[in-house]
């Protein structure tokens, strides 16, 4: 259901005051937390909250063949479902465009952080390569659907075992997992999103906040944690208003803060 | 081998733990889950709200329409996402279950939309989806003469036993499995829903579904437990 105008005027008074309906400053984020381990039959799994926002993830581990540019690597897909259990603006039927360039976002992000080493999940190159699925459902919407998907799928991957291998068959043994973990590094990659409603900018918006903005940009970050340097690795402008080259600066420079809030908060997490 | 003791050890009319909780997502008008053991299902309720496309409303009284979905991940072989030929059967299975308690006259033209996700499935989901169904639509307030409960009997070789799960669904000595799955009008005890797969003689079945009644009886408890302590 869309917000009533109302309510979108209500939304932008007030945060020029620096103020948001539920009392949080623009630069902050509601209560995240992180649950791993949900469901037994996934390599791995998470669900993350933000707020009233609920998200969860799956892995499943499966062999394909590898593309022909990329011979010696394992390959990935990323799907989210916007579940219409999740919220009544959702409906069945097959992902739209919105579901899609969400899924595509935190894709890209965890491609490009390196997070995942692709090259160890080669089996035989040109050949056999494990594919690693990364589902997300929504359960509550209530905006930031980026981030917290791109969570929970950073979490689920975390968590994850690989599956065991019939090297006779070839096959993945369903259902039976090893004692290894994913080949992960420490390039953790996180996503933020700040949308701009009237001048101002926001992150870890609410849904009514969402509606009542006009753009939205997405920042996939990661470092290395050795050095202080974050790479950012993927961006997504959205939403058909503007944002001035002043604004990016700014937005930049709160990315990077909200990057070391959310690294600090998903650290140690099992 | 006759099948003279579960393999895990519970009681041939014994489910497995079951927990329900109602209210579970914040958007819903009514929501819960259920689970029997490793088997858990989520539903939310949306409505009574405007159907559309128009032609499909009915001026009499108000419509169910139920959808029941697998996570892709609640199995050990990933389910591609988006509805299946068994999904979708499932879900007209829900709605004729639950169609008989659930009082729509008062809301002509609307539809009241269930929706059951399975988060983790180790057989039984119908059972569970409808057991989260009912309790959801309740918490949403729409007009029920009673509840529905729904459990799965099994045969398993000669024995009858009580919410059957996945290693007990694929088992294969003696006269092999026999999947029964029911759904009572929780007062009355009238069978709403009924399905089975397998081999069974009629009076094993008239015994299969006393056994299935009682099994819900004590489903009944943890699903009205559920909704007092929704509301204290």
């Amino acid at each position: 259901m869309e917000i009533s105008n109302i309510n979108k005027k209500k939304i932008r008074e007030s945060l020029k005051e620096d103020k948001r309906l539920d009392g949080r400053k623009p630069e902050d984020f509601r209560k995240i937390e992180i649950e791993t381990g949900i469901s037994k039959n996934a390599e791995g799994s998470a669900r993350v909250k933000i707020g009233d926002t609920e998200v969860i993830a799956g892995i499943k581990v499966d062999v394909s063949e590898p593309y022909p540019d990329h011979e010696d690597e394992g390959t990935m897909i990323t799907t989210l479902e916007l579940l219409p259990l999740s919220s009544s603006r959702f409906e069945y039927g097959p992902p739209r465009i919105e579901a899609i360039e969400i899924a595509r976002i935190i894709d890209r992000v965890i491609r490009e952080s390196g997070f995942i080493d692709f090259k160890k999940l080669c089996i035989k190159k040109g050949e056999k390569v494990y594919t690693v699925l990364i589902d997300l459902y929504t359960l509550n919407d209530d905006g930031n659907l980026i981030d917290a998907g791109c969570i929970a799928a950073v979490e689920a991957l975390k968590s994850a075992k690989m599956p065991k291998y019939d090297e006779k068959t070839e096959k993945i043994k369903f259902g039976e997992f090893s004692s290894k973990s994913l080949p992960l590094n420490e390039r953790v990659p996180v996503t933020i999103t700040s949308y701009k409603i009237g001048d101002k900018i926001v992150v870890d918006t609410t849904r009514e906040e969402e509606d009542s903005s006009t753009s939205r940009i997405s920042f996939g970050l990661t470092d290395s944690k050795k050095g202080d340097d974050i790479i950012i690795s993927s961006l997504q402008k959205g939403g058909e208003g503007t944002f001035t080259q002043e604004e990016i600066s700014k937005i930049i420079d709160l990315t990077v803060r909200k990057f070391k809030d959310i690294q600090k908060e998903t650290e140690g997490v099992e | 081998m006759a099948y003279t003791k579960r393999y895990d050890g519970r009681k041939f009319d014994e489910t497995r733990k079951m927990e329900a909780k109602v209210g579970i997502i914040k958007n819903a008008n009514g929501s819960a889950m259920f689970r029997f053991g490793d088997t858990i299902a989520i539903a939310s309720v949306y409505g009574p709200r405007p159907l559309h496309p128009q032609h499909l409303q009915n001026p009499q009284k108000g419509i169910l329409r139920c959808n029941y979905d697998m996570i892709s991940f609640s199995v050990g072989e990933r389910i591609r996402p988006g509805p299946s030929r068994r999904s979708q059967e499932i879900s007209k299975i829900t709605e004729w279950a639950l169609s008989s308690v659930v009082d729509l006259d008062a809301y002509p033209n609307t539809v009241v939309d269930v929706h059951i996700e399975i988060l983790q499935a180790n057989a039984s989901t119908r059972c569970a989806g409808i057991n989260a169904a009912a309790i959801a639509l309740a918490q949403a307030g729409i007009s029920m003469k009673e509840l529905v409960t729904s459990v799965s009997i099994g045969k398993i070789d000669k024995t009858l036993v009580v919410d059957v799960d996945k290693t007990e669904e694929d088992y294969e000595e003696g006269e092999g499995a026999t999947d029964i799955a029911m759904s009572f009008k929780s007062a009355s005890g009238e069978l709403s829903h009924l399905q089975l797969d397998g081999k069974i003689k009629e009076d094993e079945l008239r015994e299969a579904i006393k056994v299935g009644r009682d099994a819900c009886k004590k489903i009944y408890e943890v699903q009205k437990k559920a909704l007092k302590d929704m509301g204290e």
